[in-house]
């Protein structure tokens, strides 16, 4: 028996010393089947990938994402420089709420995604984490002098989701204001076992949710105290994937890359009206360019029936044309069948079209669905 | 009847010329939540070290090798439906295929329980 479809992120990191992340003895501790994961040693399950997934989507789960990249750009030429650099808005930005953008090449391909937020001491930015030492090499390139770019390599990131995530964390956290008062992509400084956070109401699974930047130092004093809340269980890498799956959210490195657009990719909406109208950032004659005249192929969601998954590099056909390839796919515990994501050619890209995924020899039905798969339920 | 092990975590049980074919349970605690198993077709022929069977988990496509040579006489129905039974039971009800043996002294090259159970411990 062996792993021989599994997809390997762990390829790259097999040549170079694999890191541990601040809560590598917590994991541990708490019977988590470690692996490596973006050049880190991260918890892929706990009790299980399904139990978890289904425990985040009734309950709130606790995630580790320390591993991404949390980054602060700071300066008064701050703004204007992080303009030139991502198809972001910050003229309209209102402080202390995060923001989805994209690092693109010259040519409009997907360098990482990124969330971004105004804070008083400057720009906050977390990036992907087998990205982010490329990213910090491409912004350290690309901003001017006056403006500074901290690596803040000694801060650990968690996520607490699901639709028991804010009454968890109201009952342990202070702050000026209630954090169930944040509304979806609002965030604000805070104190959990007596340190300060920065929290927002964001996250990767489609559930209601927080994120909490916070000093590595005090990540076990806090995860240990989300988890004694009774709503809350440490969930792996595993259910964090087939959850951000089914909400339709795409992966970086998988979905996204070099090769994807923002409107390929149907990220159009991190492009606002301004932007759409200035252009000015990396690639922005082609992306203004799909955005007026559409695109030949376009990321979708596929459902298949029964119950073997088409994984990541599947290629997909309409009748015996080939028409796209899958980027990710695999079991939604939610709905019982497969899924996937695929990049598709736009003439069978409409909901409802039949398709076929090749998958060892076989052809297996799928048909287009509308994405997310299952709805999203964040706090508005 | 006897019962020989892999160093890719297979087993196999010997009933006169028949063997059936399953994961340990050390294998579906490294696979995790089963999702689907892709089973052999009957009269399939296979050689020792051909992956007639896929098991899959939420995670991966795990292939699962002959561990002797053989003709498929039977794959296990049961897994339609209950794939989990490869996790619940993976060394009784969660078989997934039986062969009918074309050279038996390919057994030799295998583990018995012991070495197995010590082969998994270096792990």
């Amino acid at each position: 028996m062996s792993d021989t479809y599994e997809n390997s992120d762990e390829t790259l990191a097999d040549e170079l010393e694999v890191l541990t992340l601040p809560l590598d003895a917590w994991h541990r501790a708490q019977g988590a089947r470690m692996v490596q994961f973006a050049g880190y040693w991260m918890p892929v399950q706990y009790d299980g990938i399904i139990a978890e997934h289904v425990w985040t989507r009734a309950h709130a789960g606790l995630f580790d994402v320390s591993h991404m990249g949390q980054l602060l750009v700071s300066g008064d030429a701050a703004a204007a420089a992080l303009e030139t650099v991502l198809p972001i808005d910050l003229a309209n930005l209102a402080p202390a709420a995060p923001r989805y953008s994209l690092l693109l090449d010259d040519a409009g391909g997907i360098l990482d995604d990124l969330m971004l937020t105004r804070r008083n001491d400057g720009f906050y930015l977390v990036v992907n984490g087998a990205t982010k030492w490329d990213d910090i090499g491409h912004l350290r390139e690309a901003l001017p002098d006056d403006v500074t770019l901290n690596h803040l390599a000694d801060h650990a990131l968690l996520a607490l989701q699901g639709p028991a995530a804010a009454a968890a964390l109201e009952r342990v956290a202070t702050g000026d204001r209630a954090v169930a008062d944040l509304r979806f992509m609002q965030g604000g400084p805070f104190t959990l076992a007596g340190v300060p956070v920065w929290i927002s109401r964001s996250g990767y699974t489609g559930e209601d949710g927080f994120e909490i930047s916070l000093p590595a130092d005090a990540a076990a004093a806090v995860a240990d105290l989300l988890c004694a809340q009774p709503e809350v269980k440490p969930i792996g890498l595993g259910a964090r994937d087939s959850l951000r799956l089914e909400a339709g959210l795409p992966l970086y490195g998988h979905d996204l890359s070099p090769e994807t657009s923002p409107v390929e990719a149907g990220l159009g909406f991190a492009i606002n009206r301004r932007r759409r109208a200035t252009g000015g950032f990396p690639g922005a004659e082609r992306v203004l360019s799909e955005l007026a005249h559409g695109v030949g192929r376009q990321r979708i969601g596929l459902a298949l029936e029964g119950r073997q998954a088409a994984r990541e590099g599947a290629k997909v056909y309409h009748e015996n044309k080939l028409v796209g390839e899958v980027t990710s796919g695999g079991f939604s515990p939610s709905l019982g069948h497969p899924i996937a994501l695929a990049y598709c050619a736009s003439a069978h890209a409409a909901p409802g079209t039949q398709l076929e995924i090749e998958v060892r020899g076989k052809r297996l039905p799928a048909r287009v669905v509308s994405l997310p798969f299952v709805p999203h339920r964040y706090h508005r | 009847m006897t019962r020989y092990f892999t160093q890719d975590h297979e087993w196999i049980e010997i009933d006169g010329q028949t063997g059936t074919v399953g994961i340990t349970d050390y294998a579906q605690s490294q696979l995790g939540d089963i999702t689907f198993v892709e089973l052999p077709e009957p009269g399939t022929t296979v050689r020792k070290g051909d992956a007639p069977c896929v098991v899959d988990s939420v995670k991966a496509a795990s292939d699962v090798y002959a561990p002797v040579s053989g003709t498929v006489s039977e794959s296990n129905a049961a897994l339609a439906d209950e794939p989990e039974l490869v996790n619940t039971s993976a060394e009784v009800g969660g078989w997934l295929f039986r062969l009918t043996l074309s050279d038996p002294t390919e057994l030799g090259g295998l583990m018995d329980r012991a070495a197995y159970d010590a082969f998994v411990e270096g792990l």
